[in-house]
């Protein structure tokens, strides 16, 4: 497998489902409800590759099916049907959704890290921000309280949080500051894949170029493999190199970053293009 | 074999926004690039000339037609054709784009943006060092702007790093978009000596270019377009 990851034919619905739904939503109908049943497409047909060491970006409006793709990476969602290899695990052998629960939970603590829009998503803010790092690192079975706190030091001074902070509650933190824990504590293991969701939505401009040059870092010179998810062009554009345009749940366009922003091909492409400030 | 062989390129834009309005950015385009070679296109602005070249870097899907290719990594490949994760990797290592427009990341030094690049083809960080400097100082990049942020450049010196940024890598093949557009002759001459130089060393060059008495001096064969169109050629 030359592929860092492998998705093929990822789809998450919410509902009974009826043999209607996938015909009768996605971009060309406009809507991911099906009109016969009522269920929600959230997302269909998703099948993508993250090659070793390369940053994808996808986009899309809200309700595009971003969000619930990644969140079905790390498990978060049970995927209605489809497949997923992951080349850490086992050689990129086995369907990772066909594993049993301890097993998909291992796979995410040692191989994924995870960065939400939320930080309350990501972190425990009323556990201090050494302790959410530590966290992490016991999920991962290392239990030996010396390595731990050098390492959740070592983490933090490389994401630019005070040390004194150390034990602060990230409750009391600014909203780049808890953006930048939870990206040490989804370092934490060194995993070789990290997904982020609309990490720098919400923040100050400053804080939002301060986030984006840390994960910047972090991929030159850990070479980890990213899915970056953002409705930001300019997001996109500093960070990677191919980009997925992603509506009503369906991927309607694929290519490398430049060419999407300055030949896109699909309408609704050419709309979010049209549309940047 | 040549280098690039370009059949019958076109491309046109499909509007969806205005009634699928077509924009015709270049037709029925036929180039031959020799190994070393070194072609220029002139024509007003509109006529075409960079969306040929932004064909070529794979910015604009062509249409249709082909553009055969001799890559190091992939040997013959259709760039028409070729998959997103070979352009990739041919941008990186073989084929160089320098524009009118500096589409630099924000926040990297000007000395940082060069030495990116060569690092990117995986030259060892020293050595990367040593030649994004005196590639900086071959293009009279003030010293004291090395370790500021480009976003305040003036336009020669935009140029100037887009240059250092695109030349360092010594790529085998580069795209040069309007590459003298904003600078004076003293930086003209900088980048021609750096052509030559480039040239001597193998690599071939396609180049749009305002000045023709500039371009004269350095080009093998020379196209000039007309309304997406070649409308002549000579043989320098």
């Amino acid at each position: 497998m030359d592929e860092m990851l492998s998705v093929r034919q990822l789809m998450k619905t919410y509902g009974k489902g009826c043999p209607a739904c996938l015909d009768l939503t996605g971009p060309d109908h406009g809507r991911n409800m099906c009109p016969v049943c009522g269920t929600i497409v959230a997302c269909a047909d998703v099948s993508l590759d993250v090659y070793p060491g390369e940053v994808l970006g996808i986009v899309g409006e809200s309700g595009s099916g971003k969000s619930t793709l990644v969140k079905t990476l790390y498990f978060d969602e049970e995927p209605t049907a489809g497949e997923f290899y992951l080349r850490s695990y086992e050689d990129g052998v086995p369907n990772l959704y066909d594993l049993s629960s301890r097993k998909k939970r291992w796979v995410r603590n040692h191989q994924m890290g995870m960065v939400y829009q939320n930080p309350h998503l990501g972190l425990r803010l009323d556990h201090s921000a050494g302790g959410n790092i530590a966290e992490k690192l016991l999920m991962a079975g290392n239990y030996h309280v010396g390595s731990i706190r050098e390492r959740a030091v070592q983490l933090l001074e490389k994401t630019d949080i005070p040390i004194t902070r150390m034990d602060d509650l990230p409750r009391y933190f600014s909203g780049g500051m808890q953006q930048r824990v939870q990206i040490s504590k989804a370092m934490a293991n060194n995993p070789p894949l990290l997904l982020l969701d609309e990490v720098t939505t919400g923040l100050d401009v400053s804080v939002q170029a301060n986030v984006l040059d840390l994960i910047r870092e972090i991929q030159r010179e850990l070479g980890v493999s990213m899915i970056v998810v953002s409705h930001d062009f300019s997001v996109i554009r500093m960070l990677t190199n191919r980009t997925i345009v992603m509506k009503n749940g369906r991927i309607v366009e694929q290519g490398l970053t430049d060419q999407i922003m300055e030949d896109p091909q699909h309408a609704y492409t050419q709309l979010l293009i049209n549309s940047l400030l | 074999m040549p280098l690039l062989n370009i059949e019958q390129l076109n491309k046109s834009f499909h509007l969806h926004q205005f009634g699928g309005k077509q924009i015709v950015g270049c037709s029925g385009i036929n180039l031959t690039l020799d190994h070393g070679e070194f072609i220029g296109i002139t024509g007003k602005s509109g006529a075409g000339k960079s969306t040929i070249l932004k064909c070529i870097y794979r910015t604009y899907i062509p249409t249709s037609g082909s553009m055969y290719y001799e890559s190091d990594s992939y040997g013959t490949i259709d760039l028409a054709r070729a998959g997103e994760r070979e352009m990739i990797e041919i941008r990186q290592k073989e084929i160089g784009y320098v524009s009118q427009f500096l589409k630099l990341l924000p926040r990297v030094t000007a000395q940082d943006a060069v030495i990116q690049e060569l690092v990117a083809t995986g030259c060892p960080k020293e050595r990367a060092e040593g030649e994004a400097r005196s590639m900086l100082r071959h293009f009279g990049l003030a010293e004291s702007l090395w370790d500021t942020y480009p976003n305040t450049f003036s336009g020669g010196e935009k140029l100037r790093l887009n240059l250092a940024a695109a030349m360092v890598k010594r790529p085998k093949f580069l795209l040069l978009d309007e590459p003298t557009a904003s600078l004076d002759n003293g930086s003209k001459e900088a980048v021609r000596d750096m052509i030559l130089d480039l040239k001597r060393q193998g690599t071939s060059m396609m180049g749009i270019f305002h000045d023709l008495e500039f371009m004269e001096k350095v080009v093998d064969q020379e196209f000039s377009m007309q309304s997406g169109s070649i409308t002549g050629g000579r043989t320098a």
